[in-house]
């Protein structure tokens, strides 16, 4: 896999507040990305910046190869995004606002050109109507179709589904799968809606108070051995201390009315085993594997440990 | 950049605020000419009564489409700023405001280029509020008053003059004075567009220009030696009304007007330098700023 995207020790600082801190990360071509982190990480800061609508403070971008400081118009001509909402001229017909943003994208504007790419997104019958007339589904829509009017190589989608209901969100990952699985695309997306990014991404990035917290392959950073399992028991505290007694190398802690456990899940039904041995009554097991608790509990610990995992 | 101005020029053609301006100076020229259509000859007569025994000329022709051309120039070209801060200020600010400046500069466009266009539509609003200003005043006021030779009030030093400029000599005058109020009205503009990049909302960036324009026609005003000598020659609100000295005729040394002549052309001269001057600064500190500018909104 070529490296489309390449991100070296970037920074941005906004007077006191270090947005991003030294981030490095690659992006391969073909690659769904997904840009991870709670609101305030430093994904949307990042995101401007890889389409220079923010400077730097400090690190290089390289985007096909080439840096993005001294070919800024050659690699915007094939990049698309959206970011964060899709704003487009309210007081303007759809057809008007992808004609205009067709041609500052450097194309040749033909009626056809602007109707098949409404009709791609299911917008041609109301190609004439005012944006202000359009649901946030359609505007988002409509802003699919001016990220993607130029035939980009590479989409950066910041925090796409924000605002979308569910029918929404799931047309917008099928969309996402589609631009990546049949079209060949390399996507970066961005958002803290941590389930839509597992059902997307193949790679991702993972960033906490602006800095790197994981990056990897999904499959990877989802392996089973970093499987958390919450349980519930009759007696927390005699539990847990058996626990540790008899695994001391699975981290365990008390937390509410559970005892978190990280562990493999496979050796789940041998801890209920051992500890129902002990009379230790068993109310509830949930094993937790998603990238969501992944994420929350690199991003809730205080430490920021690089996790890499290829 | 041409195809950007041509979007540039359709995104504001398509603005419903963009025809407040022509709207505007339609009512206010047509009360004018309704006004002086009533009741003119009160006015003329006002003007004219410390000179009403010298003056020979007939003053029912005083009030013609040239004169009332003149007056309402007087007074529009000092609200006319507003007009044109309505658009310029909300250049870079409105498009933040809505979410489109971001999409727009992730396109593979300069923000030179973007700023210049923004620049070059608002230059172009303001020729066209000005040829609309031209059609209102002088040709309706043509049409309406017909064409005579012209009367000036005007006050110098201590004393008050009336000039006359006949009928074949004003003309050009106009399109002189139209043309420096042009130039006058772009430093407007490009100062609206520099207070634009600053703000997310047009409202601010109309409201500080108006107020950068009345506190420095303040100063302009003020008659202190000091300010007179250091401050005044360097602001652009001492040179805004320059348009009048097209129509300031030269005379000969026995006060007789000299067709085709003015009075200072040097003054005019360098008062357009000036002002295109304050352009170039306004112009290049907007496009330096903007180019470093963090793209937050």
């Amino acid at each position: 896999m070529s490296v489309i995207l390449q991100v070296n020790n970037l920074s941005k600082q906004f007077d006191t507040i270090k947005a991003v801190d030294d981030l490095s990360f690659s992006v391969n071509k073909g690659d769904v990305y997904g840009f991870l982190g709670q609101n305030g990480a430093g994904k949307s800061t990042t995101i401007r910046m890889l389409l220079t609508l923010i400077r730097p403070t400090s690190g290089s971008i390289e985007i096909f190869g080439k840096q993005l400081s001294t070919h800024r118009h050659e690699i915007l001509s094939k990049t698309g995004a959206i970011i964060e909402r899709p704003d487009l001229y309210k007081y303007l017909s759809a057809y008007h606002n992808l004609a205009i943003f067709a041609k500052m994208s450097g194309l040749k504007v033909t009626r056809k050109l602007i109707m098949d790419q409404l009709d791609m997104v299911g917008l041609a019958d109301r190609s004439d109507s005012k944006v202000k007339t359009f649901s946030q589904g359609m505007k988002q829509r409509l802003g699919i179709a001016v990220a993607l009017v130029h035939n980009p190589e590479l989409i950066m989608l910041d925090e796409p589904t924000n605002g979308l209901d569910p029918q929404g969100i799931a047309d917008m990952r099928n969309l996402i799968l589609q631009l990546s699985h049949s079209m060949g695309k390399t996507v970066i997306v961005s958002s803290h809606l941590l389930s839509e990014i597992e059902l997307i991404a193949n790679r991702m990035l993972i960033i906490h108070k602006g800095k790197k917290v994981a990056e990897g392959a999904v499959e990877e950073l989802l392996d089973p051995s970093k499987t958390m399992v919450l349980i519930e028991t009759s007696n927390n505290n005699d539990a847990l201390g058996k626990i540790g007694l008899l695994h001391p190398q699975w981290p365990a802690v008390i937390k509410g009315r559970f005892i978190q456990v990280n562990m493999d899940k496979s050796l789940v039904p041998q801890l209920i085993g051992e500890l129902t041995g002990m009379n230790i009554s068993i109310i509830s097991v949930q094993p937790r594997h998603s990238l969501e608790d992944y994420f929350l509990s690199l991003t809730n610990a205080d430490s920021h440990v690089e996790f890499i995992a290829d | 950049m041409w195809s950007l101005l041509q979007i540039e020029l359709f995104k504001i053609s398509r603005r419903p605020r963009t025809y407040i301006a022509f709207i505007a100076i339609a009512a206010i020229v047509l009360i004018f000419q309704f006004a002086f259509k009533a009741d003119g000859k009160s006015y003329m007569n006002l003007m004219l009564q410390s000179v009403q025994d010298s003056f020979d000329m007939d003053r029912s022709k005083a009030i013609n489409g040239y004169f009332m051309c003149y007056i309402i120039l007087n007074t529009l070209l000092i609200q006319v700023p507003i007009l044109v801060a309505l658009i310029a200020g909300d250049a870079i600010s409105g498009e933040a405001n809505m979410g489109t400046l971001r999409l727009m500069l992730t396109k593979p466009v300069s923000r030179t280029q973007v700023m210049l266009v923004k620049f070059m539509a608002s230059f172009i609003f303001t020729i066209m509020l000005l040829l609309w200003m031209a059609i209102m005043a002088l040709l309706v006021s043509l049409l309406i008053f017909g064409a005579d030779d012209m009367l000036i009030f005007r006050v110098k030093g201590d004393e008050s003059q009336i000039l006359q400029i006949t009928k074949d000599d004003i003309l050009w005058r106009y399109f002189a004075a139209f043309g420096y109020a042009a130039v006058a009205l772009t430093v407007i503009a490009a100062l609206a567009l520099l207070l634009s990049i600053f703000a997310e909302n047009s409202i601010g960036p109309i409201i500080a220009t108006v107020c950068i324009v009345i506190v420095c026609t303040i100063i302009s005003n003020i008659n202190v030696p000091i300010i007179d000598r250091n401050v005044k020659p360097w602001l652009f609100t001492s040179y805004l009304v320059g348009w009048k000295g097209f129509f300031y005729i030269g005379t000969t040394p026995e006060g007789q007007p000299i067709p085709g002549s003015l009075e200072n052309w040097p003054a005019i001269r360098n008062s357009l330098y000036i002002l295109v001057a304050h352009i170039g600064l306004l112009l290049t500190l907007s496009v330096i700023i903007f180019k470093r500018k963090d793209i937050l909104s």
